[in-house]
């Protein structure tokens, strides 16, 4: 079956045979996947890629993509495959250094959506200096229908495992955490979920708001390379920094302090999570982490993560402390205290 | 009971009306503020404009409003571990 | 960010000190309950001052029965019922919506009615039905896009009517007389509706005091402070800190609104039984867009679990911690009653925000 040439109708969408390993998918990933793509080990199209090596550890990780809507105010799925995994990478310390890309098309799926997917992936990578170095496509059949008034199914769902090298002489871990530590965030939170929400079926709203979503790896290779005694780092996507700092008093049994007031959050994202009924810390971020480090080197830390454009605005929140039982608590901008929990799950915005 | 929010009107479109939240755009019902106006705060509740108020005392209320858009956090400008 | 909280807090400490016995107010509203939990009041208030929740979660209020008719509504082909988020994961007396959502019913969470009107419009072929829940601040919206739908002759358009009003829950406490109140916290956002003066048979008949606050922590405690004054001085009279937004009369808009499209009505209360006139039922011109009408179901029987004790919780006369289920049975992730449920829920608010300290006895 050959390719039609641009028009209406199917030909621009993706077709079942487009996963059939055959002439059609040859094309969609000479056509549609390599050009944005452009380096030579993946246009070589072997089975595996292979990577040099010397010394050090490998890092090694891997995540799935499923966000619906594909596009949302401040980038779109291609974006979040990328930086997503790159940062799973980073926050261990590592330097990354491939990425592997796994698409899952449904048929239906416009070719736009995919050129405009493909060529944000793509111009991230090269943000983040990485490569996509091997790669898998394929195509399932069109879902039933959603239910009436439902997320239409969107069709595009990605994995990407990463490859980084340990940087030397980093140590980083929940176990490196004690009390006094000073806990740090790169910037103003949940501005990721709730960009996303603005476009989601059912709540619509317009927002300023964008997603932060971007690849941290030049940020904590800043952080590091600042010299302080950073212990640990975390991104805080699903979960917000509430599931971080739950992470810790629960991997660490020590409880945390943190100061409502000096948690960044923009006047927009703020009124927004009013709005709907959300704690900003348990809304979802892609491009915050949240950094523990010494409490001699807080200052050296925060200068530095400030330096960089990704850290303008990030802020010591609070601190380890050896209070027993462990928990996280709140210092509320009224005065008082109050515990913060992990999120059970999807948290709904509320109405009564 | 019940989540509601202040925000301004910027623009009115027969029965509905919509309303700016710092930088967020809802559209609402005007239908029980037949009064409000371009330019008039209103405290916004399930796609319902329920009521309308004036701006000082909004800002006056709601400690939220008194955060400045564009600043990343609630404290003053620079605000350094002390 | 400035805040009066500090000077407040000191100025309720100084009027409750060594008040014995301790005064009881009750935050008739479950937003407040969250609010003054989220924000850390909870933790300031003086030992001689205990807050009691009240029955203002609409959630938790709704009767089994009512979601039993939401859960067979919406399992009817054809239909599409739209349903604000909170009651979704409601138990009736076999499971809930969100479980029938998976089993493949169509269920829809709206942040508005009017949501639920367009869903109509796109779904010709389609029953919308409605699940109106909430007070006096939510009615009017509901009110209205029935009105909507009369005035555009839409057809396949209903609703499942739950809405309840406060006044009369209060006053049904008060004549129960199980828990000793001193005064009231009103809910500010149904105040906006019914108006300050509503709450004048509160006054008139039992002589408590009704202070009128919104949810910020700055209005919390100026409508404590309010409150613990008149008690202090043996006064009992309306006073409204939200004036920002709540008026003597209220919003008379609203008001007409739901004296047109709807009337009062003898309304079964989660565990509180049936209650007079503390519901809203369409009123007959607008009788066809009732969906228990148009589709033929009644309303069965409340079998409320044995373990249960969101009814004493929500009048006060208990609190989650005296409930052996609580944070064990029953839980956020397999609740057994709704109060924990509901994200305004007394249980809920206290396993988030409390349990952890209830276990440790650091926080009031």
């Amino acid at each position: 079956m050959s390719m039609q040439t641009a028009g209406t109708g199917t030909q621009n969408r993706v077709v079942i045979a487009h996963g059939g390993g055959g002439e059609l998918m040859g094309r969609l990933i000479r056509d549609h996947l390599l050009p944005p793509l452009r380096n030579e080990r993946l246009a070589a199209l072997t089975d595996s890629a292979v990577l040099p090596w010397s010394a050090g550890e490998v890092v090694f990780t891997t995540d799935s993509y499923v966000v619906t809507p594909l596009e949302f105010p401040g980038g779109n799925i291609g974006r979040l495959a990328v930086a997503g995994t790159v940062n799973d990478l980073a926050v261990m310390g590592a330097t990354p250094l491939a990425l592997s890309l796994g698409l899952i098309l449904e048929e239906g799926l416009p070719l736009e959506v995919l050129d405009r997917v493909i060529a944000t992936l793509a111009a991230t990578a090269r943000e983040a200096g990485v490569e996509i170095v091997t790669g898998d496509t394929k195509v399932i059949e069109r879902r039933a229908s959603a239910a009436p008034g439902g997320t239409p199914t969107e069709g595009l769902f990605i994995n990407t495992a990463g490859v980084g090298r340990l940087r030397p002489g980093v140590r980083l871990g929940l176990e490196r955490i004690e009390p006094g530590d000073a806990i740090l965030v790169n910037g103003p939170i949940a501005e990721h979920g709730l960009a996303v929400m603005s476009v989601r079926n059912g709540i619509e709203f317009e927002s300023s708001l964008r997603s932060d979503v971007a690849p941290l790896n030049g940020l904590v290779a800043a952080l590091l390379d600042a010299g302080g005694d950073i212990k640990f780092l975390r991104d805080a996507t699903r979960g917000g920094v509430a599931g971080v700092l739950a992470d810790i008093c629960d991997g660490r049994n020590l409880s945390l302090e943190i100061d409502e007031a000096r948690v960044p959050l923009s006047a927009t994202a703020r009124h927004a999570a009013e709005m709907l009924g959300l704690d900003p810390l348990t809304v979802a971020n892609e491009g915050k982490c949240v950094v523990v480090v010494a409490e001699q080197d807080a200052e050296r830390t925060l200068r530095a993560c400030r330096a960089h454009p990704l850290g303008r605005d990030a802020a010591l929140i609070g601190r380890v402390v050896d209070t027993t039982p462990a928990l996280v608590e709140l210092m509320t901008r009224a005065g008082g205290r109050r515990v913060v929990q992990r999120p059970y799950g999807e948290e709904l915005p509320r109405i009564c | 009971m019940c989540l509601a929010v202040p925000g301004q009107i910027i623009a009115c479109h027969g029965d509905e009306a919509t309303v700016d939240l710092q930088g967020n755009q809802l559209k609402v019902s005007r239908v029980l503020t037949p009064e409000a106006v371009v330019g008039d705060w209103v405290l916004v509740h399930a796609g319902f404009a329920i009521t309308q108020l004036d701006e000082a005392e909004a800002r006056e209320t709601w400690d939220y409003l008194q955060q400045a858009l564009g600043d990343p956090t609630g404290d003053e400008p620079g605000g350094e571990a002390s | 960010m400035n805040t009066a909280a500090p000077q407040l807090v000191s100025r309720l400490r100084e009027l409750c000190r060594g008040r014995e016995p301790r005064i009881q107010l009750m935050e008739v509203c479950g937003t407040h309950t969250v609010a003054i939990f989220r924000t850390g009041l909870r933790g300031l208030l003086p030992p001689e001052l205990r807050l009691v929740s009240g029955p203002g979660c609409p959630v938790c209020v709704t009767a089994q029965r009512h979601i039993d008719a939401a859960i067979e509504l919406a399992a009817r082909p054809g239909v599409i019922l739209a349903t604000y988020g909170d009651m979704l994961r409601v138990p009736g007396r076999r499971g809930s919506l969100e479980r029938l959502r998976a089993e493949g019913a169509t269920i829809h969470v709206v942040n508005s009615a009017r949501t639920a009107l367009d869903l109509a419009r796109e779904h010709a072929d389609r029953q919308v039905v409605f699940l109106g829940v909430g007070f006096e601040t939510t009615a009017p919206a509901t009110a209205a896009t029935v009105l909507e739908a009369d005035r555009e002759g839409i057809k396949n358009f209903c609703v499942l009517m739950c809405h309840k009003l406060v006044v009369p829950a209060m006053r049904a406490l008060l004549n129960a007389g199980d828990v000793p109140l001193d005064g009231f916290l009103a809910p500010g956002h149904v105040s906006v509706i019914i108006g300050a003066a509503a709450y004048a048979p509160i006054v008139a008949e039992h002589h408590r005091p009704v202070v009128i606050a919104g949810f910020e922590p700055d209005q919390i405690l100026r409508g404590l402070v309010a409150l613990v004054r008149q008690v202090c001085e043996a006064r009992a009279a309306i006073e409204n800190v939200y004036s920002a937004v709540v008026t003597d009369a209220g919003n008379c808009v609203a008001l007409d609104l739901l004296a047109k499209v709807c009337v009062p009505a003898d309304t079964a209360w989660r565990e509180l039984g049936t209650i007079p006139q503390s519901g809203l039922e369409l009123a007959p011109p607008y009788r066809r867009f009732d969906a228990l009408e148009r589709f033929g179901v009644q309303l069965g029987a409340d079998e409320n679990h044995p373990l249960c004790r969101c009814g004493e919780v929500i009048t006060g006369k208990a609190e989650p911690a005296d409930c052996p289920a609580f944070a064990d049975a029953c839980t956020p992730l397999s609740p057994i009653g709704p109060c924990m449920v509901s994200s305004e829920g007394t249980c809920a608010a206290w396993y988030k925000y409390n349990r952890a300290a209830v276990q440790t006895g650091r926080h009031g």
